[in-house]
């Protein structure tokens, strides 16, 4: 025999059904679309690192390529050269490289090399530069022809505007992916809704000529999606941390590979996802619920 | 909770309802209401008869606003509520309780939810109800059933349910469709019974019937429906 009914204890049901059949099947999907969302942000992080890195790497030296002229060795000219960019402002250091560097570099086009010091190979000068503060390639080259000395500078900066361009191609991209996605999830959210209706018209018509307000009953199927997108998206979020997590443990220090490098930080960024979700959820509920209510 | 009598428009009015010429079709179909022109006053307790398909639901729906009229005006509690805007028809539907005829109870709510749902949407807290849900569902032979689910109350029991959702928040007009429908007739005695009771303490009722026994038992005037057009009877029965 069950327990006798205390009013005294009752709490107030909700008007939904607590939990539907196609429940299970929508927190799969949302959180699916979800954990490709979270993947897609870490990502975004991990390349927008990426190329910071290599840009600065880029940024924060020049080389200088020194030819000799006038019976001057391109030892002498080299170090002359290393010696003028020593002293200009924005320029950390200045140094010559050896023969042999020169030599290695020229060495896949014209094989054993190390017999050419009859031939004025040119010299190597790496210039370190000021990250805060960086002299320009139009400074390096003033001072080098103020000394008289034939010179090339190479500030990278055609690497370091690739590099930027392709870093920003990738960022606009994922987050146009990142964008489908949460429009996919809102889509679903309201096809669910609109099914969610039509399945519950019996409780939307009772409401209804009970005297309920349209944004009341909106607000029940508002509160119920956002709830079940909540759940997903902590769900797909939690996935995608995890996978990401597997991914900084395998790969040490850079990540799985130094082209994407996931620091423990970054699966921080994936916490607002069931917010975000639940607000996408609530807003596509609350639009098909209303737009459907005022058709009855 | 607290009845909610004041009538806006015409306080002194002690006419409720008055349909001037109405009529009235689904879509495009043919009219099932046609010119019918009524005044009923504050209070007043009416049968509406009439064969199957003679309009008597369709009356109904155009008295709690679930349908309107494609020709004439209907004016409730005083006011026009012939055109009246969706955003505006919630305040008017807490007025009037409603038996519909397949009852529209909710299956997944027991008896007490589903009893104290009108004062919630109407915003009430419940400590301010549940005693009063509690003596309603006792005071309709429910007390031993109001943690119970409507598919597992018997016929008689789901109408009585019904009939307590109807009336939990005092309404001014109580509007039940063919409340006897599937009862027998000593419960449909007990269930007419309930409604002489509420009509005492002020709430005007009209029922839609079949049940012409029920109606013949009563001294109570008649609106009777032929194919959509109103045709007044005198009372049939004895006053109880």
């Amino acid at each position: 025999m069950s327990e006798p009914f205390d009013p005294q204890k009752w709490k107030p049901a909700s008007f939904l059904p607590e939990a539907e059949a196609r429940d299970p099947a929508l927190i799969f999907v949302i959180g699916v679309l979800c954990f490709l969302a979270c993947l897609m942000g870490l990502g975004v992080i991990a390349g927008a690192r990426a190329a910071q890195g290599w840009a600065s790497q880029l940024t924060g030296e020049a080389t200088v390529i020194v030819r000799a002229r006038g019976g001057e060795t391109p030892d002498a000219a080299a170090a002359r050269a290393a010696e003028a960019l020593a002293s200009v402002a924005g320029v950390t250091e200045a140094r010559a490289l050896e023969k042999e560097k020169a030599y290695a570099l020229i060495e896949p086009w014209l094989g054993d090399v190390s017999d050419l010091d009859d031939l004025p190979v040119p010299r190597l000068v790496a210039v370190g530069l000021d990250d805060r503060k960086p002299a320009t390639a139009e400074t390096l080259d003033k001072a080098l022809k103020a000394q008289g000395i034939d010179a090339v500078v190479d500030d990278h900066s055609v690497w370091i505007k690739d590099i930027k361009r392709a870093a920003g191609v990738v960022q606009w991209t994922a987050a146009a992916i990142f964008l489908l996605i949460a429009g996919a999830a809102g889509a679903v959210v309201a096809f669910a809704t609109r099914a969610g209706i039509a399945a519950r018209r019996d409780v939307v018509e009772v409401l209804h000529l009970a005297g309920a307000e349209d944004a009341q009953i909106a607000n029940l199927f508002e509160m119920r999606f956002a709830r079940i997108a909540a759940i997903a998206g902590a769900a797909g979020a939690g996935a995608a941390a995890a996978l990401g997590g597997v991914l900084r443990l395998m790969g040490g220090e850079q990540g799985i590979t130094p082209a994407l490098p996931i620091t423990w930080i970054d699966l921080i960024a994936v916490t607002p996802c069931p917010i975000w979700a639940a607000l996408v959820a609530a807003v596509a509920a609350r639009i098909t619920a209303r737009r459907l209510i005022q058709r009855l | 909770m607290s009845r909610n009598a004041s009538d806006a428009a015409d306080p002194t009015s002690d006419e409720i309802l008055r349909f001037s010429n109405v009529s009235m079709r689904y879509g495009r179909g043919p009219e099932v209401l046609s010119d019918v022109s009524l005044s009923l006053p504050r209070g007043s307790f009416h049968f509406v008869t009439g064969p199957s398909g003679a309009g008597k639901s369709s009356l109904l729906k155009l008295i709690y606003l679930a349908a309107r009229p494609a020709a004439g005006s209907v004016r409730l509690f005083g006011e026009d509520v012939t055109g009246m805007a969706p955003k505006d028809q919630p305040k008017v539907r807490r007025r009037i309780g409603v038996v519909f005829q397949d009852l529209l109870l909710l299956d997944h709510l027991s008896a007490f939810d589903n009893t104290a749902l009108p004062l919630r949407i109407a915003g009430h807290k419940a400590s301010e109800y549940r005693n009063d849900v509690a003596e309603l569902l006792t005071w309709v032979g429910l007390g031993q059933r109001m943690h119970a689910l409507p598919p597992t109350l018997a016929g008689g029991e789901k109408q009585r349910l019904a009939i307590a959702r109807a009336v939990v928040n005092r309404p001014e007009i109580l509007l039940a469709d063919e409340p006897t429908g599937n009862v027998d007739h000593d419960m449909a005695l007990r269930i007419y019974r309930l409604f002489v009771e509420l009509n005492r303490l002020g709430t005007t009722v009209i029922i839609a019937t079949h049940d012409q026994d029920l109606v013949a038992r009563s001294a109570r005037p008649v609106l009777h429906l032929d194919r959509g057009r109103l045709r007044p009877m005198p009372p049939q029965g004895p006053a109880e």
